[in-house]
Parts: structure tokens; C-alpha cells; sequence
């Protein structure tokens, strides 16, 4: 099973604005690209044409592991707004 | 006369956070517990089980009115090698003396929050703390998106990124070896089939713990929980190994429930949720400053996690309890400050908490260390071990014996073996 079926069983508010940010200069010298593999919602995806840095914000777990895994600390995380983000109906 | 000002403002309404506002709001004091999300439980996620004896202290009897999906009867321990197993079973009786039981954290947190709330705690959910209110330097109230509220006495429960305890210097930044990255899924099957594929009754359940095979030679354990009519599966790996071997958390739950021993198990189960979490690697070295004027810091926030022997929720709860206690002594005394505060470290030290945690001060390095040994040698040998012990052929029983036995002298694994032997006798004895 594919990430993608895995995140559809979840239930998501989608924030207008994206809790999760990047300074993408520093994403574009960045070798290792931790942000796009560890990820538990493959959030991250390194868009090759446009040298940059995809955040899928909306599908964020809210685990925090990108902030920590990030090798030049260039995440910026914050929780989504109140009312916004996953809700897991067990967990 | 400020009117947002309570007693105590606790913020995270997980585990440690509600045992926090109950223990001060069954002594009178005014209490709010602050979380963000719209009901309690429903950010979070965990294997798993919470156990019976510590939750009993906070929910005297709560088995006989909370949200609880089985009892666990038996625990096991699946060790994998490639294509083979050996599996370790501990199987007993429940009846009158639960150890643990099988729960799903969006309805077990909502509950707990009703049990506080009936205990005259007041709840805000909906409500995300972004800073603290400081005056002089000391921790006075806190700032949420509607409004500030102030308190003598802050207890942070706020979970595993606390970035309320780093804001104030009591928490130092997490790093890729602090943390493990754990990835779960729920999945469905019938009552009655579930039951039958575990070998359970009723009410009974199964914990198990998965190592080797396609989590071989990484700091990686695989968990199983049988619920209802639900199976909970998934993988808890440390970040530095993600990062270390380029590997997709999904994707390693994914073979590991590929692998022949595993998938029989979750066969024709449908998944109903996939969830993620973090969590510290509970060690002495790595725990939060706890207390300091008018503030501590419970639960995984404060890194009081048991991850040797998947120990989490009890320590939460029992942290908050004592954070709670120290928060209604400093207020009956009217004293707020770090040295009145400081009762709560002392009591944690008196506790299971500091004393696990010293206990496994460097036992996850020392296991790191040993990870090929524990993870791909062992169950080899166990899995050599039965078939040398069942296979039926022309070669004679002296010969194969034989053969296992240096398998075992050549594997190094006595050698190997010694030095983890003596690390553990160690920490044991040492007083």
C-alpha cells in the first residue's frame, strides 16, 4: 500500500496557510534532503524543475520529526491553527 | 482582580497533563487545562496499551467504565530473521489482576478529560498555547490565539516537541538519536475471526513486539496490539537510522508486514487509519530541567519515557500526579518559587521515573552498539536452534548438534553476548 491510500483514511481541516515553511535558498544547497524521505506524510518533495522545495502541509501528521531531521535547521514548525490540521478518529 | 487568573494553568490534556488537573482540582484548587485540539486524544496516537496498576492510582477501577478495547493476556515476542521466525509467548490469566489493556488514545484522552472535568477542572480545548507570558524573567501566564491567561503555577504536559519548555530554556533541542519516529496503522477484521487468528476469548488481547528481519541491524521495533475488532501494527524507528539508511517510515512498516510470519496475521484486515508520532528515547542525560520558578515540565515533554520496556503513558501519568502534588503544596504555601518547586524533582527521583531513567541512562547507545547482535544474530540462532532441533533427515543427531555449536562458537556470539551480559548485571547490582 502507497502513502497516498495510507493518508486517505485520515480526516484533515486544511489550513489556509501553510504552519510549515522553508527558506528555499538554503533547501537548494542543501546535499542530503533528510526533509524528503523521513517524513511519516511525505510532505516534502524536492520539485527538480523549479529548484524547490514542495511542502504538502495539509497532509502533515504533526510529529515534528522534519524540524529535528533537518541537517541546516531550515524548518519552520508550528502547530496548524485551532481546529485545523489531522484528527485521528482512533490513534 | 485579573479574571482569567486561575491556580494552576496546565497545557496538553494527554496523560500527564490530565493526572496534573485532577490530583490539584480534587484538592480545590482552580485548575485550567488547556489543548489544542477540538477534543482531547484526537492528535495523538500511541501503540498501544496503558497499564493497569499506575492508570488505577489517577482511575481508580477505570476498566469498569473507560473506553478499553481488550485486556492483555498474552505478550509476545516475534524474533524474524529473513524468511523465518522464532516466536517467544508469555500467556496468563487476567481475571482479577489486569496488567494492561488495549486502548485507542482519541477515546481513552476524551475520557480521562471527563473524569477531570467532573473533578472541577476547567478544559479549553480548541486552544493552542504560542508563548508564555513572562514577568521579570518568571513564567506568569499564557498566550493562546483568543486570549491571555494567568496563573501562579504553569505545568507544561504540552508533548514530545515541547517548544514551550525550549522557549524558556528548560528543554534543550531535540536530536535525530532523541527520537524515534513511530508509524501506525489500524486495521480491521471481525470480532469473531480476530479471535480466532490470536487465539484469544472475549474480552482477552495480545501485545506483541517485532525485531529483525526487514528491521534487522536498525534501531527499529515493530508493535502489535490486537483491539476489538481492530488490529493496531507499527514500526517505532529511531530518526538517526532513518536518516543513516535513507528509508521511508511507511515504507518499512510496509515489509515488515510483508514478511511470512507477519502477514498471515493481518491477511483480509482492512485499513481504517494510518497514524505517525514521535517520541523521546527516554534516557537520564537527555530529560528536561524539570521545575524552575513557577513552571514544571511532565510527562514526554520532560522526556520521561521507558522505551526498553515500552513504558510511556504510566510515566505521564505519574509524573503529572507529582507535578499536581507539588503545585497544591506550593500554593497552600504560597510560595511559587524554583526552591518550593524543586519538591516535584524530588519526588520523581523517589519515583520509578528517575530511577528507570538512570537505570537506562546509556543502555540505548550500549543496544545501538550491539544492534547486529540483538537484531540479526539472534534470531538466526534461534531459528537455526529449532531447525536443527526438528528437521528430520539422514544426517545424525551428533553431526547436526555438532554443527549448530560451532555455528554458535564461529557466529561470535558468546563473545558478543558477554559484554551485554555484564552491561546488564552492571546496571543491575550497582547500587
Amino acid at each position: 500500500m502507497n502513502i497516498n491510500d495510507k493518508l486517505a483514511t485520515l480526516k484533515y481541516n486544511k489550513d489556509k496557510e501553510s504552519h510549515l515553511s522553508v527558506n528555499n535558498d538554503i533547501c537548494i544547497n542543501c546535499k542530503e534532503k533528510y526533509c524528503t524521505f523521513i517524513c511519516p506524510a511525505n510532505v516534502y518533495e524536492w520539485n527538480t524543475n523549479k529548484c524547490e522545495l514542495t511542502i504538502r502541509y495539509e497532509n502533515c501528521l504533526e510529529c515534528g520529526a522534519c524540524k529535528i531531521a533537518c541537517s541546516k535547521k531550515n524548518i519552520n514548525w508550528k502547530y496548524p491553527n485551532a481546529e485545523h490540521g489531522v484528527k485521528f478518529k482512533n490513534g | 482582580m485579573n479574571t482569567n487568573k486561575v491556580d494552576v494553568i496546565v497545557v496538553g490534556a494527554g496523560p500527564s497533563g490530565v493526572s496534573a488537573a485532577i490530583t490539584i482540582a480534587k484538592s480545590g484548587k482552580k485548575v485550567l487545562i488547556v489543548d489544542r485540539s477540538d477534543a482531547a486524544g484526537e492528535k495523538n496516537m500511541f501503540g498501544g496499551a496503558i497499564y493497569a496498576k499506575q492508570t488505577a492510582e489517577i482511575f481508580p477501577e477505570f476498566w469498569n467504565s473507560a473506553p478499553i478495547e481488550r485486556a492483555i493476556t498474552e505478550q509476545r515476542i516475534y524474533m524474524l530473521t529473513d524468511a523465518d521466525s522464532t516466536l517467544l509467548s508469555y500467556r496468563y490469566a487476567s481475571k482479577g489482576s489486569y496488567k494492561a489493556f488495549s486502548v485507542f488514545r482519541s477515546k481513552w484522552d476524551k475520557w480521562c478529560i471527563e473524569q477531570a472535568v467532573k473533578a472541577g477542572a476547567y478544559y479549553a480545548p480548541k486552544t493552542i498555547v504560542r508563548e508564555l507570558i513572562l514577568e521579570n524573567g518568571h513564567v506568569t501566564g499564557i498566550k493562546t490565539d483568543l486570549e491571555d491567561f494567568h496563573a501562579d503555577i504553569i505545568i507544561l504536559a504540552d508533548g514530545v516537541n515541547s517548544l514551550l519548555a525550549s522557549s524558556i530554556g528548560l528543554k534543550k533541542e531535540l536530536k535525530d538519536s532523541d527520537v524515534t519516529v513511530n508509524v501506525k496503522e489500524v486495521l480491521q477484521l471481525p470480532k469473531e475471526r480476530l479471535q480466532d487468528r490470536f487465539n484469544i476469548d472475549d474480552e482477552d488481547g495480545v501485545a506483541a513486539k517485532i525485531m529483525g528481519g526487514p528491521l534487522k541491524n536498525m534501531f527499529a521495533m515493530g508493535f502489535l496490539y490486537t483491539n476489538k475488532d481492530t488490529i493496531s501494527i507499527g514500526v517505532g524507528v529511531s530518526l538517526d537510522e532513518l536518516k543513516k539508511n535513507c528509508i521511508k517510515p511507511y515504507e518499512l512498516l510496509e515489509e515488515m508486514k510483508e514478511h511470512p510470519s507477519i502477514a498471515p496475521l493481518i491477511k483480509d484486515a482492512k485499513i481504517i487509519e494510518y497514524s505517525s508520532h514521535m517520541l523521546p528515547e527516554g534516557s537520564f542525560d537527555n530529560i528536561a530541567k524539570v521545575y524552575d520558578n513557577r513552571v514544571m515540565v511532565a510527562g514526554d515533554a520532560a522526556g520521561f519515557v521507558d522505551n526498553m520496556h515500552f513504558e510511556g503513558t504510566n510515566l505521564a501519568m505519574l509524573s503529572g500526579k507529582l507535578a499536581g502534588e507539588t503545585a497544591v503544596f506550593a500554593i497552600d504555601r504560597g510560595d511559587f518559587s524554583a526552591s518550593t518547586l524543586s519538591m516535584y524533582y524530588k519526588k520523581l527521583e523517589k519515583s520509578i521515573i528517575i530511577k528507570d531513567l538512570k537505570t537506562h541512562n546509556n543502555t540505548i547507545a550500549t543496544l545501538k552498539n550491539n544492534i547486529e547482535t540483538i537484531t540479526s544474530l539472534y534470531p538466526e540462532l534461534a531459528c537455526e536452534f529449532f531447525e536443527t532441533l526438528t528437521a528430520a533427515d539422514e544426517i545424525p543427531k551428533k553431526d547436526k548438534y555438532k554443527k549448530f555449536l560451532l555455528k554458535v562458537i564461529k557466529s561470535g556470539c558468546i563473545r558478543k553476548t558477554i559484554p551485554l551480559g555484564v552491561f546488564a548485571m552492571e546496571k543491575c547490582l550497582k547500587r
